[in-house]
């Protein structure tokens, strides 16, 4: 046994390693990236990214039904994904074990929402491990495989961002269970499923459930924790830390499982208790099944539990009337710093030429949202994966651009459409669709953290061994223009991302040629991928005109006197604000003579 | 040890996280439960970033909340003004003197505050040049590092087990310079 310092996400690759996992796939994305990357890291497994969770799901089950175990990840919009399979998977069960790790974001750190993945648990009906700390999650880790196949059934494993990115003390025995494949034979019954055999898987759920039922209220996976009578509190994952820190001497019911819930057991010990409450958050999900099984549940007496965001200790003492420590008010008058491109970023020019275009754009998911704040305030939709291109031809059939006078365009990223926008386009494509979209390929998936991705051709395999991450990778990359033609695009332009009038002239170009599908793909590689720099350029002067401080570059400032200054720690010699200046007066140093 | 919580604030790339982890190491080499949080992903960029060490015989919760911060560390002095509700009464504050200005200053949508020395010595806080002890010291990049050495005057944890985990924390060829900017924040801020 070591004892190790590890987070939510390290502890769950070390769970599924010891169980004796020999596939992990996934699709990156916060706050459930760093568990593959962690796993990839362990001998005798192959960790592959997908190029979306449903696709991960897919090969996952796949792997299982051939006999290995399998561990899927995404982050809880990823489930929505791969709901298609899940939603069968749950009724052909598996051969060897499959667990699906679903990483919620209360509070939406990283996310366009705060969906709750268990849900999709309960909906699928198949069982869901809630862990509390990293010690629990890789417990359950661990455990979910053994539960996986005892019930033939494929296995939620649930975590919050504060367990995911959270390091905890953990004990690590470090020692692997049989990873020998199991067997595998034929099975058209519970394999195919076309309508005769699902209606017999159906009733095979049915009974599953009932035995999952029954297990839950022994599972040993919850623990009832009785201190002070007079307050008893239901809770899962990290919010059972808080109730735990906020009203220490509250009884509680922790729940490890969250589906099915324990029925008999929840009720024994609401009525040990002289109040029950459920605390939750970001969600309903405890506390409608609880009241639906008839247990009556008490109000905070101070206030109800928020509905919306993450909960912390100082919101539940709020609802339980205990007063919070005393504090300074926080600060009112401090500028926003939220995040912003990085110096040299390649999607900061497209942005600036797409504002003065006046565009209407449709965005997506990615470091490039962040085209929707100032200084940009460029883009005007950001819903799912693949959306950009879809809801553009949206507004092109509802006449935008007739309208207004102002162009529609779709801005989409190299891993993101692989990931979804692929079938949107084709879409298009089919149906005589014009208009003008851009791929910002910037080589990597950047928001995660530069993960690998079918346009790069850098596997999961290759970034954790840190090859020179676009050099050799052993993956194949996608051909995008030539993928695009494929697709019936004719009219496909590539554009260095680094150079403003070609950006200009090639939207300018692809805008007037209404009656047409224009394709741009603005290509140059992200910072955190190609971090050679230059030294940064000299500014002779200046006319104080700001010009190239609303390129929004966090290296630019302004001088007392209004000129604008560089940050030579900061810059990376790019060219970007360069270029921006209508005078000529930024240029680059000279290089020093030998 | 009763729990003791340390928040670590600043801008996403000054190295929040690193010292995070020196930090949380030092303590569970002294046989504590740890707690370390970090937000990842989107709030990275550029953007305020937070991380919070818990420390004690058994840590429950891994967020801190208003009033409850025993020790903040302020990589950034407008990030130090953001955190102060965070400062437990009686609670210890170390501050890089210097401030970086956010893209909505430099596009002019939003004024930098006014007073951000005096404010912040006003509710105690000790004001540490780490950037430029870093710089004295040639190694910029351990600015960290430096307020690091400050921060370990404010908890229990002896000099040593502080300097063996630098050492054994940071990347191999930055050992010296890292100790010395560890040395360095501590005098700062005794004398502070």
């Amino acid at each position: 046994m070591t004892r190790r310092l590890l987070s939510g996400n390290e502890a769950i690759a070390e769970g599924a390693w010891e169980a004796g996992v020999r596939v992990g796939v996934g699709y990156p994305g916060t706050p459930s990236t760093e568990t593959l990357e962690s796993l990839v890291r362990h001998e005798d497994v192959h960790c592959e990214w997908s190029p979306n969770e449903k696709v991960a799901l897919e090969v996952g089950l796949g792997a299982a039904m051939g006999g290995v175990r399998s561990l899927v990840t995404m982050k809880h919009v990823g489930v929505n994904v791969a709901a298609d399979p899940l939603m069968s998977a749950c009724n052909t069960g598996v051969n060897a074990g499959l667990v699906i790790l679903a990483a919620d974001d209360p509070s939406c750190y990283s996310s366009q929402n705060e969906q709750d993945s268990r849900f999709y648990a309960a909906f699928a009906r198949i069982p869901c491990l809630d862990p509390a700390d990293s010690a629990e999650a890789l417990d359950f880790s661990r455990r979910a495989f053994e539960i996986s196949e005892r019930f033939d059934t494929p296995v939620m494993l649930h975590e919050t961002m504060r367990i995911a990115h959270t390091r905890t003390m953990v004990e690590v025995d470090g020692t692997r269970a049989d990873d020998a494949p199991r067997d595998y034979a034929d099975n058209i019954g519970k394999f195919v499923m076309m309508p005769a055999n699902a209606v017999r898987r159906r009733a095979v759920v049915d009974e599953r459930t009932a035995e999952l039922e029954a297990w839950a209220e022994d599972c040993g996976l919850n623990q009832v924790e009785m201190r002070d009578k007079g307050v008893g509190v239901i809770c899962a994952g990290a919010v059972y830390q808080h109730v735990r820190e906020a009203l220490p001497e509250a009884s509680t019911f922790k729940l490890g499982l969250t589906w099915p819930l324990p029925a008999q057991a929840l009720a024994a010990f609401a009525t040990s208790v002289d109040k029950c409450y459920v605390v939750e958050e970001a969600s309903d999900y405890l506390s409608l099944r609880v009241r639906a099984m008839g247990i009556q549940l008490a109000t905070p007496p101070a206030a109800p539990i928020p509905v919306a965001g993450e909960l912390n200790p100082a919101l539940v003492r709020a609802s339980f009337g205990v007063e919070e420590p005393a504090h300074q008010p926080a600060a009112k008058d401090l500028p926003p710093r939220p995040p912003a491109f990085c110096p040299g970023c390649p999607h900061r020019l497209v942005y600036v030429e797409l504002r003065r275009l006046k565009a209407v754009v449709t965005g997506d998911i990615g470091c490039y949202t962040l085209g929707a704040v100032a200084p940009y305030r460029a883009v005007h939709s950001v819903i799912d994966m693949g959306a950009s291109l879809s809801m553009a031809h949206g507004m092109e059939l509802a006449g935008v651009t007739e309208r207004t006078g102002r162009p529609v365009v779709g801005v989409i990223g190299d891993s993101t459409f692989a990931h979804s926008g692929i079938t949107s386009l084709l879409g298009t494509v089919y149906n005589g669709g014009v208009g003008t979209l851009c791929i910002l390929d910037n080589r990597t998936t950047a928001m995660t953290g530069t993960q690998g991705n079918p346009v790069n051709g850098v596997t999961l395999t290759d970034s954790s061994h840190k090859i020179g991450p676009l050099d050799n990778p052993t993956g194949k990359a996608l051909d995008l223009p030539v993928l695009l033609r494929a697709l019936g695009v004719e009219d496909v332009a590539e554009v260095d991302a680094q150079d403003q009038k070609a950006i200009r002239a090639a939207l300018k170009a692809a805008v007037a040629n209404a009656d047409q599908l224009s394709v741009i793909i603005f290509k140059s590689p992200c910072r955190l991928v190609d971090r050679r720099t230059k030294p940064a350029p000299q500014i002779k002067d200046c006319r104080k005109c700001g010009t190239c401080i609303q390129i929004g570059c966090p290296a630019l400032g302004r001088a007392a006197d209004g000129s604008a200054v560089i940050d030579p720690t900061l810059c990376v010699g790019c060219t970007q604000c360069q270029q921006a200046c209508p005078f000529g007066c930024i240029s680059p140093v000279a290089p020093k003579e030998a | 040890m009763e729990t003791k919580t340390i928040l670590l604030v600043g801008v996403g790339g000054q190295g929040t996280i690193l010292a995070g982890h020196l930090l949380a190491d030092v303590a569970a080499r002294a046989g504590l439960d740890v707690k370390v949080s970090e937000i990842h992903g989107m709030s990275q960029r550029g953007g305020s970033v937070s991380t919070v060490v818990r420390v004690g015989d058994h840590v429950s919760s891994m967020i801190c909340d208003p009033g409850c911060a025993d020790v903040i560390v302020a990589f950034e002095a407008v990030e130090a003004l953001r955190a102060q509700q965070f400062l437990k009464a009686g609670g210890a504050m170390f501050v890089n003197r210097e401030t970086i200005t956010p893209v909505s200053v430099n596009i002019g949508n939003f004024t930098m505050p006014q007073n951000v020395r005096a404010r912040l010595t006003g509710m105690g806080a000790k004001l540490i040049p780490a950037g430029r002890i870093a710089r004295d010291l040639g190694s910029p990049k351990s600015t960290n590092v430096v307020l690091v050495g400050a921060l370990s005057t404010a908890l229990d944890f002896d000099a040593d087990l502080w300097r063996t985990t630098v050492r054994e924390g940071v990347p191999k060829k930055t050992i010296d310079a890292n100790l010395a900017a560890f040395e360095a924040g501590r005098a700062a801020a005794l004398e502070a």
